[in-house]
């Protein structure tokens, strides 16, 4: 199929399509509604033969998500914002009982006040559920991570559900052109889901049942070594994805723009990588070395990558679109983190910015690349004006 | 043409202007350009003054922000010129195109003006004053960089689930494309 141009939501949609999950347990919460109404469409016209479940709340469509992975069949369901702040206790069963569920989250802020547009306070805050956290830039980017994600979380090394963020509206909204492959191409990459210990009434075993003492903390240093092994997950499925479809994003993990030579960097997620890279372009222009780091990967964190990203840069501006309140932007705290025992390492300084919609742009990118490069301070800043 | 040409389009709520920036993105990349088009993400209520926006440039679109200094500005509903500060942000030298049977006020000739009586088209052709479509071919005709062939496939392809109003949409664009100046 050619390249078209449709919403990021409808690309989303398509990818599901695409990869053809049994049951769909969803409820419509804005942003994320367009994802929902695409996925019926498909169902109702019959390009898309899976089970939609229709739920009362987030809370049930994980739960249902939950039940309908444990009898060992492809898991989809997509929110947002209070709706995924809903799903918060179930987000750790599902991970908990492995269960390799795919969910978009199209970004919004929490409430309160009430906010229906786009950061990353809800997925963030999500953080320590241990899901998988992919963040996408464009509506091809949106389309190629849910295929992988599929991937990635179907693995036998990992078998941890994964939430691919797009940010709501200023992407999720957004009408670009989009690659769609044929059908066969993503049965090459994606094969069928096979599932091990399921609920079967042939074979009844129990699921996720109580985990005392002696063996809880195992589970859990299970899930950290699944997290472990994610990072080469990734990275192979996104180099696997390269091989198929021409194209993809860094290593899976980070993706680093015109970081050759470069002194400072921004590091950022999601859309605004975009609008970064604008502002690169321009400086790079000007003579200026600058570039930028993409997180793609949240969780896991690219501990490793951001480490040989960072080596030889003098300024590197975190900037984070949610707030662990009462410390700092949760990316900035983890990149800190990452390098601290290096021996060489950047200033690092941290920019709150586009929190409930507030938009970035090219010149606030402009504005901190110039902050960053005459300083040599540690800044913390939000960004209001 | 800049590297990348910025299109604000004014409407009132249900008179289609969302449409119209994602048909503009459609057609334009039949014609072989890159695209991107968004709403003013808000919330939408019918009557209400709305906007939409849409790039359009030869490389990759790379810029996520919204729309500040548009080069093209399309307006729908004129009585919008009096509600709100149309040309707000518009860059010199750049294009207005209005849907109207009036001739604008002076202080719009700064710019480059178009008018064209989309309405009386419509209700013509649909029995409504829905202009969306039709000012399609007002910005065909204006711009010279969209050709009613690729107007046409984007209709073709938006209305594939109306196909009934595929024609009347090709010919009140046709129309429009023809009494602008």
């Amino acid at each position: 199929m050619p390249r078209k141009v449709i919403e990021a939501s409808t690309a989303v949609a398509e990818a599901v399509k695409f990869c053809k999950p049994a049951v769909i347990p969803m409820y419509p919460i804005t942003p994320q509604t367009h994802i929902v109404e695409r996925i019926s469409e498909f169902i109702n016209d019959g390009d898309l033969d899976s089970e939609m479940i229709h739920v009362e709340s987030e809370h049930s469509a994980l739960s249902a998500a939950i039940g309908s992975s444990a009898t060992g069949v492809r898991t989809y369901t997509a929110t947002a914002s209070q709706g995924l702040a809903l799903m918060h206790e179930v987000l750790f069963v599902a991970s908990g009982m492995r269960l390799p569920i795919v969910m978009n989250v199209a970004n919004r802020a929490l409430s309160a006040p009430i906010n229906i547009w786009n950061d990353h306070s809800d997925s963030m805050a999500a953080r320590d559920s241990s899901w998988i956290q992919l963040y996408v830039e464009s509506a091809q980017e949106a389309f190629d991570t849910t295929i992988q994600a599929f991937k990635i979380a179907e693995n036998k090394k990992v078998l941890l559900p994964i939430m691919v963020c797009l940010d709501g509206f200023t992407l999720s909204h957004v009408y670009e052109p989009v690659d769609l492959p044929q059908q066969s191409k993503v049965n090459g990459y994606l094969p069928k889901y096979k599932p091990s210990n399921i609920l079967d009434v042939k074979k009844p075993v129990s699921l996720g049942p109580i985990g005392y003492p002696d063996s809880f903390m195992h589970f859990k240093k299970a899930q950290q070594d699944a997290m472990d092994n994610a990072l080469k997950i990734i990275k192979k499925s996104n180099s696997e994805f390269k091989t198929r479809f021409k194209r993809s994003y860094g290593n899976g993990l980070i993706e680093t723009y015109n970081l050759k030579g470069a002194k400072f960097a921004i590091v950022c997620a999601g859309s605004i990588c975009g609008t970064t890279r604008v502002a690169v372009d321009e400086l790079r222009k000007q003579g200026i070395k600058v570039g930028l780091i993409k997180i793609k990967c949240f969780r896991p964190f690219p501990k490793e990558d951001i480490i040989a990203a960072c080596k030889k840069l003098t300024g590197v501006a975190v900037i984070d679109r949610a707030v662990s309140f009462g410390f700092e932007g949760p990316m900035f705290t983890d990149l800190k983190a990452a390098i601290f025992n290096e021996k060489k390492k950047p200033l690092i300084h941290s920019f709150i910015a586009g929190l409930g919609g507030r938009d970035v742009t090219k010149n606030d990118m402009l504005t901190i690349f110039k902050k960053i490069s005459k300083t040599k301070k540690p800044i913390t800043e939000w960004l209001l004006d | 043409m800049a590297e990348i040409k910025e299109i604000r389009i004014h409407g009132r709520g249900g008179q289609g202007a969302v449409t119209y920036a994602q048909l503009l993105a459609i057609s334009s990349f039949y014609e072989g350009f890159e695209t991107q088009a968004f709403p003013k993400f808000g919330v939408e209520r019918r009557g209400a003054p709305v906007e939409a926006y849409c790039r359009i440039s030869k490389k990759t679109i790379n810029l996520r922000s919204q729309v500040y200094n548009p080069e093209i500005i399309v307006v729908l509903d004129s009585s919008l010129l009096e509600s709100i500060d149309i040309c707000k942000g518009m860059q010199s030298g750049g294009i207005l195109i209005v849907n109207t049977s009036k001739k604008l006020p002076n202080e719009y000739h700064t710019h480059k003006v178009f008018t064209v009586d989309a309405s009386h088209i419509a209700l013509e052709i649909f029995k409504k004053d829905i202009v969306n479509t039709a000012m399609l071919g007002a910005y065909a005709s204006v711009t010279k960089e969209l050709s009613l062939k690729s107007i046409f496939k984007a209709l073709e392809e938006r209305f594939k689930r109306r196909p009934d109003l595929i024609e009347k949409n090709k010919r009140a664009v046709s129309a429009v494309y023809h009494l602008i100046q």
